[in-house]
């Protein structure tokens, strides 16, 4: 089967900063391992934004952790599956070895700056730190080159700013810091896990306007993990649906933002609300996301589904199969016979 | 019909060196069986606001009138049977209910305390208000650490409901929640809004949402107030430069993209 996803090419680099393949991650709480995600394979390219969208508990998160090494540090294995970064296989490396090539190949931004950063030293000393460890400038140096980066991240006065502790900081500010301390060892993929859902709008423009300036300057891929689908509708080229612990959609932005195939897609397009939105109408999807111990049988969806079908839909494996050829992929059995409705594109 | 409304009120915290001025001069005006929203960004004082017009916290100067009541002259005895009609639910559902109090009893205590109701009344009530907002009475039972967010700001709201209010203050109702859960939680304050005229005062960051609820609109900034209107007209043709670049900086109303 050549799915959607391999089909995708790209002429300028065709190298992925990130490829995962068939990536199953489960965590153990006490008893039985339970399955957090299944199965997951997804490919980022340089310079350009992949979006992963879900609800809490569909598996972003785990996914954006079991990439940058860290999902070992809260109790998460991974079973099966591959992580290519920068042409080797992070999934079986040592957490020792991870901490010298982590800043270097994938860094992270949070979505709550001011907890992200050490309160007890200045940006600059923690941009620094890191300029000292993996690229071994000297003290001198590093400031240096700290400063020069919170003035990348259009951090006026950054000489002077640098000597400032967090606290001192706006949210909007202390993101820019955040991504100018990511940006130093210059990885070849960052992970933005909602950068800017604690951010007010005006702000949250410029962090997204920046993100943007200096990936076209840098060239780094960027996996943008959001809930709001607005927002990745903006900045993403490619987009990743996950519920539920299994990806039920991926497609080109445009594309699968106006015509989704899978109900959950459409559903959660309906639940956003927008600018183009009328007064008292906004869709939903009713129930709440399973827990990882009780994902149902069949499509894990069909419970909140309105389309889903006895038997059809509730029993057996459905698995993500590419759509009509297209640059699209459905894990949903009747994505072709349902007339699903989208966005409007803005 | 007005049933809430505010003039001049003003509040500020801190003293001398250190006041900050939280509310400087604001007036609205709350029509019987509508939505206002208050917007604004962080620190622009909406949520102070909310809680002047309930006197959850005491305004410095101004007046409040509620349904023929000067609020702020009320003594304090009439002022907590009004407060049964003025409810409100707050941002971040875990913390907005005691944490050891099951659902049912949190419901009881708003009946013990506003209604006089034999035991039949309040099971029969306490069922209602759960059908109400699309919970069972198996969730009575229940603590708030054994719910999720959507399902607590649910119970919140069935709290509030529980005093049958004529107002109800929702202050970022579903910022905390997931953009699903938070479109349930819309559609419900909808529902209830026009099956018992509830007024809904909605303060919110999100302009998007603000869209889709709000009747009339207040834009707050640095305490003040720089717009106020017919929530389409304003969206549609902001009066103030303010208004205008909080529009543009929505998600999918600009031009981030290369």
């Amino acid at each position: 089967m050549t799915s959607a996803m391999e089909q995708h090419g790209r002429v300028a680099s065709d190298v992925p900063v990130l490829e995962v393949s068939d990536l199953s991650v489960s965590f153990a709480s006490g008893g039985e391992p339970v399955r957090v995600i299944d199965s997951v394979s997804f490919d980022v390219y340089p310079g350009e934004t992949v979006g992963l969208v879900g609800e809490s508990g569909s598996g972003k998160s785990v996914t954006c952790m079991s990439a940058t090494g860290l999902i070992r540090h809260v109790g998460g294995r991974i079973d099966a599956g591959r992580i290519m970064i920068d042409g080797e296989d992070v999934t079986r490396i040592p957490s020792s070895r991870w901490r010298q090539i982590r800043p270097k190949i994938a860094a992270t931004i949070f979505q709550q700056p001011i907890r992200s950063l050490n309160p007890a030293f200045t940006v600059g000393d923690q941009i620094a730190e890191s300029l000292r460890v993996h690229d071994k400038l000297s003290r001198k140096e590093a400031w240096a080159e700290a400063v020069r980066l919170l003035d990348s991240v259009k951090i006026s006065h950054a000489a002077l700013r640098a000597r400032d502790y967090p606290h001192m900081m706006s949210g909007g500010m202390c993101q820019r810091v955040m991504i100018a301390m990511a940006l130093a060892c210059r990885p070849q993929l960052l992970v933005a896990d909602e950068p800017t859902t604690a951010l007010d709008v005006t702000v949250q423009k410029g962090i997204l306007e920046l993100l943007n300036d200096l990936q076209a300057e840098l060239g780094f891929g960027v996996l943008y993990v959001s809930h709001d689908l607005e927002v990745v509708r903006e900045v993403c080229d490619r987009v990743i649906v996950m519920y539920a612990g299994q990806i039920v959609e991926y497609g080109e932005q445009s594309d699968l933002f106006e015509f989704p195939k899978h109900p959950y897609t459409a559903g959660l397009i309906a639940s956003t609300p927008s600018m183009d939105s009328q007064r008292h109408e906004l869709g939903f999807i009713p129930g709440t996301v399973p827990s990882a111990s009780d994902f149902p049988s069949g499509c894990r969806f069909h419970p909140r589904c309105t389309f889903a079908r006895e038997s059809m839909c509730t029993e057996g494996t459905i698995d993500l199969t590419s759509f009509n050829s297209s640059e699209r992929d459905v894990r949903c059995v009747r994505a072709g016979e349902l007339k699903l409705h989208g966005g409007p594109i803005s | 019909m007005t049933i809430l409304s505010a003039q001049h009120l003003s509040k500020s915290f801190g003293k001398s060196k250190r006041k900050v001025i939280a509310v400087d001069d604001v007036s609205l005006t709350l029509e019987r069986a509508s939505t206002l929203a208050i917007v604004g960004e962080s620190g622009a004082g909406k949520s102070t606001v909310g809680r002047l017009l309930l006197r959850l916290i005491e305004p410095d100067t101004g007046r409040i009138e509620f349904d023929g009541h000067s609020l702020r002259d009320l003594p304090p005895r009439e002022m907590r049977r009004q407060r049964r009609r003025l409810q409100m639910i707050f941002q971040d559902p875990s913390t907005s209910l005691d944490p050891l109090m099951t659902v049912g009893q949190t419901l009881e205590e708003a009946f013990r305390v506003h209604f006089q109701m034999d035991r039949k009344e309040r099971l029969d009530r306490m069922h209602e208000l759960l059908a109400q907002v699309g919970l069972g009475m198996h969730h009575a039972r229940r603590r708030p650490v054994e719910l999720s967010g959507g399902q607590i700001q649910r119970v919140s709201i069935a709290r509030a409901l529980a005093c049958q209010p004529d107002v109800l203050v929702c202050d970022e109702p579903v910022s905390a929640l997931d953009v699903s859960i938070g479109a349930q939680i819309t559609n419900l304050l909808l529902e209830l809004q026009s099956a018992h005229g509830l007024s809904l005062v909605y303060i919110s960051h999100d302009l998007r949402m603000v869209k889709i609820i709000a009747d009339e609109i207040v834009v707050m900034r640095g305490g003040r107030v720089v717009e106020s209107g017919n929530a389409a007209e304003v969206f549609h043709d902001p009066a103030s430069e303010y208004t205008r670049e909080l529009l543009e900086a929505i998600p999918g109303n600009g031009a981030h993209r290369r």
